[in-house]
């Protein structure tokens, strides 16, 4: 404490020093055997000591926005001083202490003053919602919340049911097709990103690999259910940590809902709840399917059949992802547009998910094992690469599709491309970047904002946060994102 | 209202109108005191009790909310609640009722549950058993109103506290509990409530004073509580409670001195209302006035706590900015609460010597001191009275001043009082007074006491004053010239009173100090006489030379030597008078024994 810029307690007379050789009276005098602690409060820029886990009160003179270093002087031969930066539990109650600002920092932000005029927060939160499912496609969800809240959604009911199917096909690993459905419903849109159709394209091919994609599907014939490993629910939510499960539900639950609007289509007998919560209208839609299960257990029976015999297999959660996937089902049915059913039959599609259970099971094999598969995606593979050099030529060398390329086509190097150094890439969660990547993209073709100001907001939170730290103020550390979503 | 209660009492009427009627009489009973007067005028008490042997749950809970408000109106008395046995038990039943039963029910224990009566009625129905489970409820309101309900069945009921430690719920003790809701997160309610708890618990001795609970988590926690962050009623209520709970031990004493800077901390507990407004709002005025006192008398408190034992405590107080001021005006309040405590910690303080030779005599604090003593009630007087005891020992120099400002006559009141303590305090200070001092005062007080309260004091049954009363005897017979006047006035009645003393049956004690007296009667020199003529003294002189009690032989062995002390005129005389005795033969048993003490004689 005595020279500059460095600030002490003295155990000989218990007074503090402050850069200066005259101390103050600050605590009780301590010596041999006595625990002496040190506390620094990042928060509020305050220190104090304690004494065998007793605190002593603030310390003065603490200098604000300094790094400190600890240090102990000495000044007897031989003397001895234990350190302890918490590897041991300290004698003060710091845990305790820590509840306290924790618990203050979170009534702070509680409490933080809004300013409300007349309803405006509301309708921003509300905004805040609908724009966020508007943005996922959660198109009936957004319809109901619209209603019950009396607000209007920007974006027409179509354009975002066909962002909701473009997103589902390459959540479901079937890029091609989802190439396929942007360039008819968007013309231009991915020659104008060549960036993004490269990415898509990548995916593509490893989907190829995985044996999801369609053009490599329709040559397996043969046990069609293992192609699809989507885990969980087909919902777009992207994930942010801990927060996934709750995220996942909601995007379970509202594709539900348009399954309701599709029943009104399909089934006279649910039209007159046409825009009931999720719980009730799956409900209602799987009452009639418990009855047909033990009928039809075979999957060549009826459609309306098929829906029961594999939405009762399912728990309530995942019985709403079945319905969901009936959407393109019901769009086939009735309005005999037949952009879904492409190449393959439905029961695939249905399948899917069910699919996904058996996910565990190692027996994956390159392409679903298929020979003429395997000769598609290598030659698939070669029009990338030549796609690849095109764009080099015209854009200039870009690292990132160069790494992009080789960990793709690196799959290919190993007998079993799912134990491998590379193999993440074929983990289905590796789709939702680009799925991500690809609804931003036609959202912002429709003159949209590609991110929906939730996600705004969020990671304005976190940078935020980060940005804090990166200064030095400590009240970052008890506010926490994760905390507040759950 | 009567109309309302007529209703409420029908039992033809419906559940849903009696309902009705009780929530309506608990809105009235929301209002001013003089509602809740008049409805206790219309004896709405036994009516809403009378409605809780209902069998219809939300009438009981309507009840139940009414009574509770009305029981926590001060304008009600408490004993209301206990007019009748069977509404314990009943209500005891009810507390498995609902969650709101549960916490109407607690509040209205906490709140009618004043002194060891009500705390042993409530204990005996097993509020404690019936209370405890509610800890842990789900509900915050509950939670707090039990916790409310223990703090106050603990408080100061050592039968209760020594239960409490040992009751467990769901696998965990009681203290575990509180000390859970001591945790820094908690709302401050909580944590100075169970701080509270632990508070009783420890006085009572059922958790020790060293217990980690105490020392690092309830001593801590109550500091916090003095902090200037928190309001003025937790300010209050934190120190009183830390004062009771470190009282008595030093070790709680030293730890509380040194954290947090408390000492300097309660010096703010003086600067309230910090800006005197302007005198506009007299309701604001009486308000900021109220709270004053309290926070005053609450930091005195605690001040005397911290300074009972420790010396160097005591001098970080009187160092604290202005304190001597402080408690100087303290002692001329209004308010009795805050005189009280002012002199507490001045009696605390004033156990250290150096401070009643320093910060007391610069400060005068006799004055006020006698001042608070004319006319004060009981309680201050006992306090007032000890403080004087140690203004007057010998090396104090407030002794002079406070002589001349007639504090013997006082003095000598004070021991003719029906309170035991009041007695004691008054002959120990006169003891004090009379160690060493003039002829003149010694004259002053036997004739300010009068030989007959002396021998009424001789003989009052508390030994403490007969100690006292001996040990002023002792005091007023030192120094030959003054042995000999007060033996030559008052001889015939003080040898009456040590015969008297020396026959009766007294602990070693007041025996030892009843020789001592004889020993500095014979010091004296026409005074020996009266113990030479005195066959009877002198045979009991000759007992206790060999008696059991080393003490007793010791201050009997004083007695001879002062009678046979060779420079004297005619100590051959009684040398040979005590030769026939056979004391001789004593002396040379005693100077073979074993302690040398006696040997040296």
């Amino acid at each position: 404490g005595w020279d500059k810029h460095s600030y002490g307690y003295h155990g000989d007379d218990g007074h503090s020093f402050c850069s200066s050789g005259t101390g103050q009276p600050y605590g009780p005098t301590f010596t041999t055997g006595d625990v002496i602690g040190c506390c620094v409060n990042l928060i509020n820029n305050t220190c104090f000591y304690t004494k065998n886990g007793h605190s002593l009160g603030k310390f003065v003179c603490l200098p604000s926005q300094s790094n400190l270093y600890p240090t102990v002087g000495l000044q007897t031969p031989g003397e001895i001083v234990d350190a302890n930066f918490g590897q041991q539990p300290f004698v003060f109650d710091i845990e305790d202490y820590m509840r306290e600002w924790r618990a203050k920092i979170q009534s702070t932000i509680k409490r933080f003053p809004i300013g409300d005029r007349l309803g405006e927060w509301q309708a921003m939160l509300q905004n805040m919602v609908s724009s966020y499912l508007v943005h996922h496609g959660y198109c009936s969800t957004a319809t109901a919340f619209a209603r019950v809240t009396d607000t209007t959604i920007q974006e027409e009911q179509t354009s975002i049911k066909n962002r909701q199917r473009i997103q589902k096909l390459v959540l479901a690993g079937r890029v091609g097709e989802a190439i396929e459905a942007t360039q008819q419903l968007y013309p231009g849109l991915l020659e104008h990103n060549p960036n993004l159709l490269f990415m898509l394209k990548c995916r593509q091919f490893v989907e190829m690999v995985n044996g999801t994609d369609s053009e490599v599907r329709c040559f397996s014939a043969r046990s069609p259910r293992s192609q699809d490993s989507y885990p969980g629910s087909p919902s777009l939510s992207p994930r942010h940590g801990s927060s996934n499960s709750h995220l996942h539900s909601t995007g379970a639950d509202s594709p539900t809902c348009s399954n309701g609007v599709m029943s009104t289509k399909s089934k006279q007998s649910h039209s007159k709840y046409p825009t009931l919560s999720s719980s009730s209208s799956s409900s209602s839609s799987s009452s009639p399917s418990s009855v047909n299960y033990s009928e039809s257990n075979s999957t060549d029976s009826t459609k309306s059949q098929q829906h029961s015999s594999t939405s009762n297999q399912e728990t309530s959660d995942s019985e709403m992802e079945m319905e969901a996937e009936h959407y393109p089902n019901g769009v086939l049915e009735n309005s005999s547009t037949r952009i879904m059913n492409g190449t393959y039959k439905h029961e695939e599609i249905l399948q899917t998910d069910e699919s996904s259970m058996e996910d565990s099971c190692p027996q994956r094999q390159l392409c679903g094992g298929n020979h003429a598969a395997t000769e598609r995606m290598i030659q698939f593979g070669r029009e990338l690469q030549i796609l690849s050099e095109q764009l080099c030529r015209e854009y200039g060398k870009n690292t990132m599709h160069k790494k992009m390329l080789q960990d793709a086509f690196s799959l290919l190097a190993y007998s079993d491309p799912w134990n491998c150094p590379v193999g993440q890439q074929l983990d289905p969660i590796q789709r939702e970047p680009v799925c991500a990547a690809l609804n931003s993209a036609i959202l912002e073709s429709q003159n949209l904002p590609k991110q929906p100001p939730l996600m705004l907001a969020l990671g304005q939170a976190s940078e935020c946060l980060r940005l804090m730290a990166r200064v030095g103020l400590g009240s970052c550390s008890f506010a926490r994102v994760d905390d507040y979503l759950h | 209202v009567c109309r309302l209660l007529y209703l409420l009492q029908q039992e033809t009427s419906s559940t849903e109108l009696r309902t009705e009627c009780a929530v309506v009489l608990g809105s009235l009973a929301m209002g001013t005191e003089n509602n809740v007067k008049s409805l206790l005028d219309c004896h709405i008490i036994p009516a809403l009790l009378q409605g809780l042997l209902s069998p219809d749950l939300k009438f009981i809970e309507a009840c139940l909310r009414c009574l509770r408000t009305i029981f926590i109106s001060p304008v009600t008395p408490e004993d209301l609640l206990y007019t009748d046995a069977t509404v314990i038990s009943h209500l005891m039943a009810l507390l498995s009722r609902s969650r709101y039963t549960q916490e109407y029910i607690c509040q209205i224990f906490s709140h009618c549950c004043k002194g060891p009566d009500h705390q042993t009625i409530l204990f005996n129905h097993g509020a404690v058993q019936n209370i405890a489970h509610l800890l842990v409820s789900t509900s915050y309101k509950v939670r707090m109103q039990a916790l409310k309900c223990f703090s106050v069945l603990a408080f100061e009921n050592p039968q209760v506290s020594m239960t409490l430690v040992n009751v467990s719920v769901d696998g965990e003790l009681l203290p575990q509990i509180f000390v859970k809701m001591l945790q820094r997160d908690k709302p401050i309610e909580m944590q100075l409530t169970s701080a509270k708890c632990l508070t009783s618990m420890c006085r009572a001795g059922a958790i020790r004073t060293d217990d980690p609970c105490i020392v690092l988590k309830t001593l801590p926690c109550l500091v916090r509580m003095c902090s200037k962050d928190r309001l003025l009623e937790e300010r209050v209520e934190g120190a009183e409670t830390l004062a009771y709970l470190i009282e008595t031990d030093v070790e709680l004493q030293r730890m509380a001195s040194i954290t947090d800077h408390l000492i300097v901390m309660l010096a703010d507990y003086f600067k309230y209302p910090s800006s005197v407004s302007a005198i506009t709002d007299i309701k604001r005025l009486d308000h900021d006035l109220k709270h004053a006192h309290e926070l005053r008398q609450a930091a005195f408190k605690l001040y005397a706590s911290l300074g009972a034992n420790d010396e160097d405590i005591r001098k970080k107080i009187i160092e604290t900015e202005n304190m001597m001021d402080r408690i100087v005006n303290g002692l001329s309040e209004s308010s009795i609460k805050v005189r009280l405590a002012a002199v507490r910690c001045l009696h605390s303080l004033s156990r250290s010597v150096q401070q009643l030779r320093t910060s007391f005599q610069d400060h005068a604090v006799w004055k006020p001191l006698m001042k608070v003593l004319q006319n004060a009630p009981n309680e201050i007087l006992v306090v007032a009275s000890s403080t004087l005891c140690n203004l007057l020992l010998e090396f104090s120099p407030s002794k002079e001043p406070i002589l001349e400002s007639g504090a013997i006559e006082l003095l000598c009141s004070l021991t003719q009082s029906e309170n035991l303590a009041l007695r004691v305090n008054g002959i120990w200070a006169l003891m004090n007074m009379a160690f060493q001092a003039e002829q003149k005062i010694k004259s002053d007080i036997l004739r300010g006491l009068s030989t007959e309260q002396l021998f009424q004091l001789l003989s009052d049954s508390d030994v403490n004053v007969l100690m006292k009363t001996l040990g002023l005897l002792r005091n007023l017979l030192s120094t030959r010239p003054h042995i000999d006047h007060i033996m030559s006035t008052h001889g015939k009645q003080i040898m009456q009173a040590v015969t008297l003393i020396l026959e009766g049956e007294h602990n070693i004690e007041v025996k030892e100090q009843t020789l001592c007296i004889l020993a500095n009667i014979a010091d004296g020199t026409t005074a020996k006489e009266l113990i030479m003529t005195n066959d009877d003294i002198l045979q009991k002189i000759k007992y206790y030379m060999s008696h059991s009690n080393a003490k007793l032989q010791l201050a009997a062995m004083f007695c001879i030597s002062n009678l046979i002390w060779n420079e004297e005129e005619g100590s051959q005389e009684r040398q040979d008078k005590l030769r026939d005795m056979g004391v001789v033969d004593i002396l040379h048993k005693l100077s073979q024994s074993s302690d040398p003490n006696l040997c040296d004689k």
